[in-house]
This record gives C-alpha cells, structure tokens and sequence, in this order.
C-alpha cells in the first residue's frame, strides 16, 4: 500500500481553533465578472484565423455506416476541412478507448440519434452548414431498442457484437447486458424470516439531463509541429487530456488543455464531445477551430443520467428495527458502458446498519447517448424507491418516520457493504436536527401532504495537485488544478488566508492548465473543496515553514527558534532574543536578498473523505383534477463536517433540491417510434423555471471530519440524493398512494389518483 | 444563405416587399417565434420585413367603444393598458401568460396568430371576444374574424403578400366578462397543454344570454364551440351548466398524443378547465 501522507494522518485538525475566515461568507473573487459577463466560458475565446466547426449527426437511433462521400463538401467555397471516422486512429472495438473514441465519432455503425458521423470547419456558419448537406452518408437502418428492459430480453436489437456480459458464467452470446453486478451481505433469508413486516415494491426512473446552462464549447489550435493547444469548459481537464492522448495518439507533453470558466457541468463535463473533433478539424485545417454545440446538440448526444428500474424489499421488526433488504436494479447507461452503476448497490441502502443485504445489479446498453455523470451517480433514482419502502415500513408499524430512521441509522464503526467502517459521521445528528427543525414541528397545512427522505454520498478524494506563491507584497496566489464548478476558488482561498493569518482578499486563485501542475483527477463526487482544500493547506505550511527559515536567516537564529503565528514570524521564546515579529509581507519584499521566491506546493493521492449524510422534507399540493404539483415547502438538513463558505454550501443544497424537484415531477425525454428524441430543447424538455420552486431552507449540521484540516465533507451530491423519495412521499400522503415511477408528470399523476378514487369506490 | 432584411415604415411598402419576394420570406415582428425557428433551421427565409417600424402597427387605440390593438404591439404594452385591463381581462390573461417578461417586452399577438400554433395563448380569448382582425394585402383590406386565420399547425389564411394590421375588440355589454386559463406542467415559460377562452354576458337577473368559448391545444387549430356556448347561454352557469360545459368541452376536443401531453389527459383537462375559465368569467361578468 501507498504511504499516506503526513498530513492526512495528523491533518492538524483541531475543534477548539478559533477560525476568522473559515465559516463566513466573503464575496467570491470570481464573482463580479460572472456578474458583468466579463468571465470567459467555453465559448468565448477566439484566436486569429479560427474557424468555425460544425457536425454532422446521425438521424437514425441504429444504422451501419455504409459510406460517406466528403468530397461535394470540401468543394464548397470557405471550406477548410472536412472530417470523418476515418481520420481518427482505429482502436479495438470494446476497448474504454475504443468506446470513446466511437461515441466521439461513429465508425461502424450509429448508435443514437445525435451520434457524430463526421464534421466540418469552415470560415462562416453558413458555409459549415452549407458543406454539412453535401456530405453523403449511406446507411442500413438497423431495429433499435430504447427501453434497458426491452433491451435485455434475448431477441432485442444488439448494439455491439463483442459484448458478452462481465459477471455471468459462461456468457458466449452477443448481449445488451455489460455487466451483472452482485454485492451482499450476511444472510437475507433469515433476515426476512425475523421480520415482522415486509414492504416489496418496483420502481422505475427515467433519464434526466444535467442540464447545464453552457452548452459544450471549445477551441482546438494545432500547430505545424504537432502542439495542441485546447480551451474548453471541463470538469476534468487532466482527464480530457489523458483520454484525447489516448484515442487521438499524441503524447501528453503536446496537449495543453486550459479549462474555461464553468457554466454548469454537475457532472455532465467530466467526459468530452467536440473536443477531439475540433482538434481533428484543426490539425486538417491547420487553422484554429472553434466548435460550441446548440442546445438541440447537447440534448440529443450529451449526458444524460441513467434511467432505472428497481424491485426493492425491506424488512423490519415492530420496534422499527431492519432485519434484511434486497433489490434488482437495472441501469440504462446509454449506447456504451460508464454509468458508475456500482454506486448504487453501495450506496442505496448506507445510512441504515444493515446486516443482511443482497443486490443484484445490471447495467444495458440501449440506443440512447452514452451516460454522463451527475451528483451522486446512478444513485438518486435508487434511493427513489428504497425511501418509500422505509416510508411504508415505518406507517405500517405506526412510527414517526423520523423516527424510524433514527432506529436504525448507522454510527462511528458501522462496517458497510462496501468494506469501509465508519469513522466520525453525523447522521444521527442530521436526523436529530430535522426532528427539532420548524418544519416538521409545524402542523402539514390543509390539502397538503408532507413527505421526508434520506440521502448519503461517500464523497470523494483522489489525485490531486496545487501551488501557493507568495509575492514581494506578500499577497499570495495558488495555482489549482481541479475546475471550480461550485466556487471552490473562494473556499480553498479562505482556508489559505487562515492558515496564513492574512485576510482573504489578499489571495487570488487561478486554474492552471494541464501544462502548470501534475495530474488532478476530475472535479466530481463532491471531492474539489476538501482534496484541494488539502492540498493547499499543506502548501500553505510549506510555505510557512519557508518563512520560518527567512526569519531566522533575517535574525541569525535557528530556523527551530522561530514560530509563525497570525500572520507574523516570531521569536519563539525569550531566550531566542528581542525581535520585532516580521509579517509576512516584510518576508516578501527581502526574498531578493534572500534565498528568492517564496512557495510551497503540495500533491496527493487524498484519502480520508468524511462521508456525508441529508434529510429533505418536504410538503406539496396536488390539484386532483389536473394532476399538478406545487411545492409549497422544502427544508434540506445536511451534515457538512464543516461549511467553509456557508452561503455557497447553503447554495449546494438549494440547487441539489431544485434539480431533484425537475427529476421528480417533469423531466423527461420523448423518443419517437423511430428512436428520435422530440423534445430537444428547454421548451419542451421541461426542467424547472424559477417560479416553480419555493425558497429552500437549510439547515447545515457540523460533525467534523477529522480527517481534514478543518473538518469538512463534501457536500456536492447528497443535496440530490433524497429529493425525489421526499417528493414521492409528501405526494403519496396528499393523495392516497404514493407513486413508483418518475417523472411524476401531471398526466401520470392524475391517472395514479383516477384509478386510487376508482379502487376506493370514488 | 443571406437573409435580406427590411425594415419599411408602411404598410403599403411591406406589402410591396412582400408581393415582389423571389424566395421565401417572412414578416418579423417581435421575433420571439420566427428568430428561434431560423436558428434552430426551421425555416429559412432569404428575406425578412420588419414591421415594427410602421406606426399604425403599434399603437393602442379606441374605436366605436371599442379598442384597436396594432398587431405588432408588444405584449408588455398591452398588459399595461388599464382600459383594456378592465374591459378585456381574459384577453390579458392569454396575453400575460405567452413565454416570459423578457419573450413579453418583444412578442405581439399578430404573431402570436400568425405562427399557426394550436396552443397560442392570446388567440382562444381573441376567438372568445369575437376579435376581428384587419388585414392589409396587395388586393386591399379585408376584415376577418380571428377563428378563419389559422387553418392548421403553422398555417394561416393569409396570402403571401398579406399582413395583420390590427385586431378590433367591440364595445361591451353591461354584465360581461371574459377569462384565459391554461394548464402547463410549469408555471411560466411553457406551452398550453390544454387553453381555454370563456366570454360571456349575463343579464340584470344573471342569467347568460350571449357566449363564446374557444378551446387551444386540443384541435390542429383553437376552436370555437358552439356547444360549449350552447351549455351556458340561457343558464345561470351553474353547476349544472358547468357538468354540461365540461363535458361539451372534452367532447369537442379532437387531441393528439405527444411531447406536450396524451389525448386522454387532454380531453380530461378540456372540461376541467372550461369550469375554471367559465367560473372566472362569471366572477368578472358579476362585477362589471
């Protein structure tokens, strides 16, 4: 095994500190320009001589690519390039890089409406879109299959004819099934056997888009001698370079890729699309090539989050106590594999200290875009049905729900299904704070219904990398590598102000490109704040102990002799001698003199997450006649170890609840017979507007995480994690019945409460 | 391609420039329709004329007790209008409810009719006011109620050389009053699953002796019905004539199945917000 690092055994974490930045809320540094639209996003640079880029895209859900014929398109005036699957390198069908680069351009065949076929850079729009009906694709239209239960049955359309599914004995025919994945343990039936009650009910969930304001935009500049230059808007730009190195065959050393600023990602940016096509398109061209997709690109071929199906049984005691839980979770991840579906058997039920679980998981291919990630990946939609099921168990026996999760909420020590025991965590305390909490002590308004559900997210850690320079002012810079997607740049700021004693407008962060730091995993799983955060802080130390050793060359004493202390080098007794303390600005402007610049520079493989832990609660109204749902009240109470920025964790939960309420009641893609999407624009693919959702209130729990300097968790996911079981359950208590399958659209709904009057005689 | 765009300050110029059009061409008034179309290669027009700068085109006006509303008026301003808030309040609320404050500040209810869509907002309370709009074409002026402009989902009557110039609101009978509701999944920025315009009169004892209904999104194009009128005229709207609109409603509704709701939750809201509109209507005729 590695050897941890020093810090992250003694990460000098200590709960009696007095902290003065940490836990406040000072304006984001990056804040005015995304205000007066000075910040630069994907789509905003421009380099002399850029072309525009523009892809062709496949009309049919499953089709051979018989031929192309570029050569009409090359000829129109303004053309530069023309592309297509044969200037990409072949790779092994069913190989990760073999998949990627297929999904990035479609070789033999097309997988999903919206698939790439080939793509063009010309000197105008019009022209690039004049060049795309010129270039002849011939296709053999094959049957598809959208739906992952259809698409596992044995006679469904095959999309790959290498796939024999990973997990099963003896597997030798072609599949739609990649993977079955078990996880369990103790023993299920005789857990069952000592239930009291069982509850066993089947669930289904559809795809949602992350749905992102920022369509995917880049620009790709090659050189004559093979340098790339890329900007882009990414959660991952180590990753993208990595992977475009891979599929594209050119070294690292010759990909730069700079991040731009953010306009949403939750996930959706941590894979790339025109990326290795713009670099395609730029290397043909030699000329630099600018591709930014329209929202009908992003929603056809980009994201989304896998749709599910789920039969999930519990079973409990009278006294509330769980004596087993089982499930069978199928996963839909799109054309290729990469759902990160192993999450969820991991997660859905962690919270609770089960000790008899067994699941079965599948994850099926269908004609449908290539999964993305998103908060909390494949787990939301599981947790829609195991929170209803604890819902159910807890009415049946007559238990505050509440209540019942307390019962059996798992503590320091619990040793998951995943292998992890836990250290320090607050769930308990989460629960407990949602018990004390207004809302739930006010009485459920008349007409209304009132649902609560639980959450939990591991959160993350990995590689990760930064610098902090001190200037001659003795203002202080750090060079991150991880993309700030929530305002990361202000949190791991304030933490260097405070380890440095300085006020937090003294600290400027930048992203660096791939080029200015070693390898950064991608920003996801709720891991940028606490793993740079880390980083920093021991950077920040570094440097400390940097100025410690100028001091004492300053004062010719031992560096030994010298402590560092709010912002100030100091004698570090009596006897050291009578030393006016030195600032760290007076350090600064003597490095000439001394041994120069002054910097400390940290990376890690960061362990030690805390995992995180939520209640939401929620009332709503349903209009009977119509089906309609109005979100009267929302709480989320989350444990956050620590809130570093509190306004922006406040933020974090807030918007994980929004997105979950467009999940649970109307996001939903609308595939025709002929397995094109329909819906493709925020008109009709129907993600909340600001007027549907009330104010959410929040309420932030601190359990420390020891592990971390200042004691914080993640909080990225778990705000998504029990929106829609809430949502689910307020429903099921306005109306009678508490419905199975999302979106809970109006027409879905009214059918549900129709045939609810119809069974109750009226 | 090239978009040759005009801006004319008359109506007899636009419609010269219309007439002499070689390709396809289209009238711009706000934009919010047509701009959004071009974009996404909905349609590609190589000539654009914009009207807003003529300016019979963008006033409000009164009219024989009546009000003449310039087809190319932005919602904004006439959702602003105070007499016509009084007189016409489910016009307004058709009006109110198209796309957002900021699609409001551009859209106008000539466009509005003239992109054809069943599930328009301002056209089933225009139909149910007994609009009539004039239009100005090469030929002349001809006056026609709104219910004969659109003949199909993105069709209208007009001629190619034609334009909406104005639509005339009549003066109003004591005891009158107009409502717009729809049903979307969200609160704004959405399109009418199901839209329902109710105009009605009643007399000194409450008893309705004139009304017209118009239902959206339920037809290849906003109906007017006369069954649903039937239902209410000669009764106090009572819950009984309610039981009767709705079921005239659902039973008029000749609906599809897609994207934006199925056939059978339609024909369900039809009648369920034809009660709504028509008890809203009542309340204003009450008051009037």
């Amino acid at each position: 095994m590695a050897q941890a690092h020093p810090i992250l055994e003694q990460s000098g974490f200590n709960p009696d500190k007095k902290l003065k930045i940490v836990g406040s809320s000072p304006i984001k540094h990056d804040g005015i320009d995304k205000v007066t639209g000075r910040a630069k996003f994907g789509a905003d640079m421009y380099l002399p001589g850029m072309l525009v880029g523009k892809i062709l895209r496949s009309p049919h859900a499953h089709a051979i690519i018989k031929s192309i014929d570029v050569s009409a398109a090359e000829k129109v005036p303004g053309v530069k390039a023309v592309i297509c699957r044969d200037d990409f390198p072949e790779i092994t069908p069913g190989s990760a890089n073999g998949d990627m680069t297929r999904n990035a351009m479609a070789r033999e065949k097309a997988l999903y409406d919206g698939h790439p076929v080939a793509a063009v850079a010309a000197i105008s729009e019009s022209a690039a879109k004049a060049a795309l009906k010129l270039i002849k694709v011939e296709y053999e239209v094959l049957p598809h299959v959208i739906d992952p239960v259809e698409a596992m049955k044995p006679d469904a359309p095959i999309l790959h004819d290498h796939v024999r599914t990973k997990g099963v004995k003896g597997a030798d025919k072609p599949s739609n099934v990649i993977e079955k994945y078990e996880l369990g343990i103790g023993d299920v039936d005789a857990g069952f056997a000592e239930a009291d009650v069982t509850v066993e009910r089947e669930f289904d969930t559809k795809p949602m888009h992350q749905g992102y304001i920022e369509p995917q935009g880049c620009v790709a500049s090659c050189t004559e001698d093979g340098q790339i230059e890329l900007w882009c808007c990414t959660q991952a730009p180590w990753v993208y370079r990595d992977r475009l190195s891979n599929i594209l065959k050119i070294e690292t050393a010759k990909i730069r890729v700079q991040q731009s600023e953010m306009g949403g990602g939750f996930g959706g940016k941590t894979g790339f699309y025109p990326e290795p096509i713009a670099i395609q398109l730029s290397r043909k061209a030699k000329r630099p090539v600018k591709i930014a997709l329209t929202r009908n690109e992003v929603f056809r071929a980009t994201g989304p989050v896998s749709g599910t199906k789920s039969r999930i049984k519990i079973g409990c005691k009278k006294d509330g106590t769980i004596t087993a839980a089982e499930a069978e979770l199928v996963f839909q991840t799109g054309a290729f594999t990469g759902s990160a579906f192993t999450n969820a058997p991991q997660a859905m039920f962690t919270r609770y200290a089960l000790k008899n679980v067994k699941t079965t998981s599948y994850e099926v291919v269908s004609n449908r875009p290539k999964v993305n990630s998103f908060r909390a990946p494949c787990v939301p939609q599981i947790v829609f049905g195991v929170e209803g099921v604890i819902d159910e168990l807890a009415r049946k026996i007559g238990m505050d729900p509440i209540d019942f999760r307390l019962r059996n909420a798992a503590t320091e020590g619990y040793k998951t299904i995943y292998g992890e025991t836990f250290g320090p965590i607050g769930f308990v305390e989460t629960l407990q704070a949602a018990k004390k909490c207004d809302h739930y002590n006010s009485p459920v308004p008349p007409g209304q219904g009132r649902g609560v559900a639980a959450g939990f997210w591991f959160n993350r850690g990995g590689e990760t990398t930064g610098t902090l320079n001190i200037g001659i002012d003795g203002s202080v810079t750090l060079i991150l590598g991880t993309t700030d997607v929530a305002g990361s740049r202000i949190s791991i700021s304030m933490m260097a102000a405070e380890e440095l004693g300085i006020p937090v407008d003294k600290v400027r962060a930048v992203m660096a490109d791939t080029h200015s730091l070693g390898f950064n995993r991608v920003t996801a799983g709720s891991r940028t704040t606490f793993s740079t955060g880390m980083v920093i802080v021991d950077s920040a130390r570094k440097a400390i102990a940097e100025l410690c050793k100028r001091a004492a060359g300053i004062w010719g004493v031992s560096p030994d002799a010298v402590t560092f202390e709010d912002g100030y080098c100091k004698p570090a007794g009596a006897n050291v001698g009578n030393f006016e303390p030195l600032s760290i600005a007076q350090i600064a402007a003597k490095t000439m003199a001394t041994h120069g610049a002054i910097a400390g520079h940290s990376e890690m493989n960061v362990t030690g997450a805390g995992p995180g832990f939520g209640l939401h609660i929620v009332d709503v109204e349903v209009d009977k006649e119509t089906g309609r749902v109005d979100i009267k009240r929302y709480t989320v109470v989350e444990d956050a170890g620590k809130a570093i920025h509190r306004l922006q964790v406040e933020g974090q939960f807030q918007g994980g609840a929004v997105q979950g309420i467009g999940w649970a009641l109307n996001e939903e893609y609308y595939y025709g017979k002929d397995g094109r999407m329909e819906n493709p624009s925020f008109l009709d693919y129907r993600m909340p507007v600001a007027s549907d959702v009330p104010m959410i209130d929040t309420e932030i729990v601190e359990v420390p995480n020891p592990r971390h300097p200042y004691g914080l968790r993640g909080v990225g996911e778990v705000p998504v994690v029990p929106t829609m079981a809430a949502i689910a359950n307020a429903i099921g208590q306005c109306i009678g019945v508490r419905p199975q399958s999302l979106p809970m659209s109006p027409p879905k709904l009214l059918k549900l409460i129709d045939e609810h009057k119809a069974k109750n005689g009226g | 391609m090239d978009v040759r765009y005009e801006a004319p300050e008359t109506l007899q110029a636009a419609v010269a420039l219309l007439a002499g059009a070689t390709g396809p061409a289209k009238i711009l008034a706000g934009g919010t329709d047509v701009i959004v179309q071009m974009e996404t290669d909905l349609i590609e027009p190589s000539l654009l004329v914009d009207i807003k700068k003529i300016p019979e085109l963008r006033q409000i006006a009164f009219e024989n007790g009546g009000f003449r509303i310039g087809a190319a008026v932005p919602g904004m301003d006439i959702m602003g209008h105070k007499a016509l808030a009084k007189a016409w309040p489910g016009v307004l609320d058709g009006v109110k409810l198209i796309g957002s404050i900021q699609v409001r500040g551009r859209a106008s209810i000539g466009g509005n009719l003239c992109n054809g869509s069943p599930a328009a907002d301002s056209v089933p309370p225009l139909i149910a006011a007994g609009a009539i709009a004039r239009i100005i074409g090469s030929k002349g002026t001809r006056e026609v109620p709104v219910e004969q402009i659109p003949v199909g989902p993105g069709k209208t009557s007009l001629a190619s050389d034609e334009i909406i110039a104005s639509f005339f609101l009549p003066a109003r009978a004591p005891h009158s009053g107009d409502a717009y509701q729809r049903f979307t999944p969200r609160t704004e920025m959405d399109i009418a699953v199901v839209g329902v315009g109710v105009n009605l009169t009643l007399d000194k004892g409450g008893t309705c002796t004139a009304a017209r209904v118009a239902l959206g999104a339920v037809a290849p194009t906003v109906l007017l019905s006369k069954e649903c009128a039937d239902a209410l005229i000669g009764s106090k709207v009572d819950d009984v004539a309610l039981e009767k609109l709705a079921a005239a409603a659902s039973a008029a509704c000749r609906p599809i199945d897609d994207k934006r709701g199925t056939k059978e939750y339609r024909i369900k809201v039809a009648g369920v917000l034809a009660k709504r509109t028509a008890q809203q209507a009542l309340e204003v005729a009450r008051k009037s």
